[in-house]
């Protein structure tokens, strides 16, 4: 296939739909919208079912409807939107059926603003919803990198009967980037939906789809089986991205559109002789764990770059254990940083370094923070 | 329980229907919830559907309705059944969905779900369990509940001042275009049951036939939280109820004498 | 006798609604008596054959526990 001009919103749901994506129920919110209005279109003239729901709320339960009778089935929405559907995420969880969400992320919280930002990784990362549950989150950079990520969320849904999540924001949704397309897959015929699903109980015995565990001891011993999914996919799953890191004595932690800047910052910062590089996970569910336990015994100083008040950074200073100084930068409210405000940060960085005294925290935690080695 | 056969010289004329589970029910005793599955059970039976079909069900007394029929069931969340049978059936076009809701589920916490359902048209069934009053959770106000009844959460009596008027749900959805059959009935004796019974009939046939939308509203009891016996409960619905949701035919589709199946001398004159 | 049914104690919850309905009066609660469940049940008590198999009980019971019967046509 060749490379095309791609929106990313509508990059991901062409990927979807070459993907087999056969049912999509979604509702309007900047800045995913071009998505519900390809898939408007598209599906349609496919055959495949389409919903423009009246609610984030109603559009969750239809995919969710939708699972429960085995086929592929989406939807996309932004940070507010994603938020009404954490009860029916929850409902997917607990009832173990695949589905694939595409969150956009804008500023907030509340109704914030229609710009991008990275405030929704704690809701995605840690379940979000109800209950001890986990989602795949996959983090795209590039429109290509997100049509590829939401090809693969279908396969990994099904494989693990969980839900799995495209975590991107508004600047990835929007833009316009060269990408390929996959081929178009042919749809599951309907004698192949998977033997669990819900398809009329002729020639077998009837079943439910259900997350209701009534006696504790058995809810206790189904969550003992999704532990043992999760940790199945901790093992099995882990992907991220290293750059620039042979000799650098500074790594940047980042994710999605904050990694991209700071592949810029550190083409700066390396031109100032600044031996720095970036680890980006890929999935942030599972957390690449193994990798940055290294990382912190390889570099000197890690410096977490997101758009938002300092979430994956937890993550980052938990597995890090103190083993390594771990400062944050970061931008709320839809602000996306310049590569010069991640270079300042770096730059900081390595000058305490050199000169082996901290410095006192003079400013906020958007700009600079150290844990204490 | 396998019914034992007729003595020698009888038939049996009616028994324990197929599609409803051999089981015990938790419901209370002389709660209309055992008619209404009963019916739908039948209804299935006689049509041929069982194994075609799905329900849906939702949250209150009828939460466990999954276990009570033997087809494919899916378990909603409180309000969410007809999104979620709008999912099913869009992408299972060829198969039987239906919904089971109480009154909490459809007309309080599920009310944009069942508008929208109705108003998309959507192929699927609801059946609709209207007790005025919040089962499962203990006899709270419902958005049923009649103007002046005392529940838990309305213990001077539903105040219309303050806490609004009851919900006539047929009445509302038969008004949205999408919307192809919506007819209220009673659970409250032998001939209303029958009569419920036609029409839970009649609702699954416009979804075979594509029509669009079709509800059954069926006036039930609710003999515990309201705090009388089964019978009085009865009784409770054909004084109280049937005044304040009238019982008829709200919207049906046109040309519906066509699409109704006389009725069968072996149903025994039902 | 024109018909008969039988009440099926593994479902009766004695709501006793089959003993208001019956036209015949052939349905009673057997009070002192009670099912593994714990419920008193009802019964058919027709001394007098008078049951004609009409299935109003049957209608009416909330559990599916009453099977009923009817006498066959004469050829």
């Amino acid at each position: 296939m060749a490379r095309e001009l791609l929106k990313g919103n509508v990059a991901f749901a062409e990927a979807a739909i070459r993907a087999g994506c056969e049912a999509y129920f979604g509702y309007p919110i900047t800045p995913q919208t071009e998505a519900l209005e390809h898939m408007a279109k598209r599906m349609p003239e496919l055959g495949r079912a389409f919903v423009q729901a009246e609610s984030e709320v109603a559009a969750i339960n239809m995919v969710y409807g939708a699972a429960t009778a085995g086929v592929r089935v989406m939807t996309s929405s932004s940070s507010p939107g994603v938020s009404l559907m954490m009860e029916g995420i929850s409902y997917i969880a607990g009832s173990e059926v695949p589905a694939v969400l595409v969150d956009i992320m804008r500023g907030g919280p509340g109704l914030g603003n229609i710009a991008p930002a990275q405030s929704d990784y704690n809701q995605m990362v840690k379940g979000g919803g109800h209950g001890d549950f986990r989602m795949i989150v996959l983090a795209p950079a590039t429109v290509q990198e997100l049509i590829d990520l939401t090809v693969d969320a279908f396969d990994l849904a099904e494989r693990y009967r969980c839900m799995a999540v495209i975590l991107a924001d508004g600047s990835l949704g929007q833009m316009m980037e060269p990408a390929e397309l996959p081929p178009m897959q042919s749809l599951r015929p309907r004698e192949e939906r998977p033997t669990w699903a819900l398809t009329g109980a002729k020639g077998r015995d009837p079943q439910t789809i259900s997350s209701i565990h009534l006696i504790p001891e058995e809810e206790e011993a189904f969550n003992t089986e999704l532990q043992a999914k999760y940790a199945t996919i901790e093992a099995n799953e882990v992907r991220f991205e290293e750059h620039e890191l042979d000799g650098a004595r500074i790594a940047v932690v980042a994710f999605g559109t904050s990694a991209r800047l700071s592949k810029t910052a550190i083409a700066q910062a390396r031109a100032e002789s600044i031996p720095v590089g970036l680890l980006r996970p890929i999935t942030l569910y599972p957390f690449p764990q193994e990798r940055l336990r290294r990382l912190a015994d390889e570099v000197d100083a890690i410096l977490v770059v997101e758009m938002n008040a300092g979430q994956m950074v937890e993550d980052v200073e938990r597995v890090t254990q103190g083993r390594v100084p771990v400062r944050f930068f970061g931008r709320t409210g839809g602000v996306v940083p310049m590569p010069e405000e991640v270079v300042d940060a770096v730059r900081t960085l390595h000058d305490e370094l050199l000169t082996g005294a901290p410095k006192p925290d003079a400013a906020p935690r958007t700009t600079a923070e150290e844990v204490p080695a | 329980m396998i019914p034992r056969p007729p003595e020698p010289g009888f038939t049996t004329v009616y028994q324990h229907p197929d599609a409803l589970a051999d089981v015990p029910t938790h419901y209370c005793p002389g709660c209309t919830h055992g008619i209404a599955h009963r019916l739908v059970a039948e209804v299935l039976d006689e049509m041929g559907v069982r194994e075609e079909t799905i329900g849906v069900a939702s949250v209150g007394c009828s939460v466990f309705a999954y276990n009570y029929f033997d087809v494919d069931f899916a378990q909603a969340a409180h309000g969410r059944a007809p999104a979620m049978a709008t999912g099913i059936k869009r992408v299972s076009p060829d198969k039987l969905v239906f919904t089971y809701q109480g009154d909490g589920d459809l007309a309080s916490i599920g009310a944009a779900e069942i508008l929208h359902a109705a108003a998309r048209g959507e192929k699927i069934t609801v059946v609709f369990l209207n007790n005025a009053i919040y089962g499962m959770t203990g006899g709270q106000m419902a958005p049923t509940t009649l103007a002046g009844q005392k529940t838990t959460s309305s213990p001077l009596g539903r105040d219309p001042a303050s806490q609004g008027y009851p919900l006539r749900m047929s009445e509302l959805l038969a008004q949205v275009d999408g919307a192809a059959y919506v007819v209220r009935r009673s659970l409250h004796d032998v001939v209303q049951i029958r009569r419920a019974k036609k029409a839970i009939r009649t609702a699954f046939e416009v979804q075979q036939q594509g029509l669009g939308f079709a509800m059954v509203e069926l006036l039930s009891s609710c003999p515990t939280n309201w705090g009388v016996t089964p019978s009085e409960a009865l009784d409770f619905i054909a004084k109280e109820m049937v005044p304040a949701f009238p019982l008829g035919d709200y919207k049906v589709p046109e040309g519906m004498a066509e699409t109704r199946r006389r009725p069968a001398k072996t149903e025994g004159g039902h | 006798m024109k018909g008969y049914v039988i009440v099926d104690e593994s479902l009766c919850k004695g709501c006793a609604l089959c003993t208001q309905v019956c036209p015949k009066g052939v349905l009673r609660i057997d009070t002192g008596r009670f099912t593994a469940r714990g419920y008193e049940p009802a019964i058919l008590d027709d001394p007098d054959d008078l049951c004609t198999g009409c299935e109003l009980c049957a209608t009416i019971c909330p559990e599916a526990a009453i099977t009923v019967y009817r006498a066959q046509a004469a050829a």
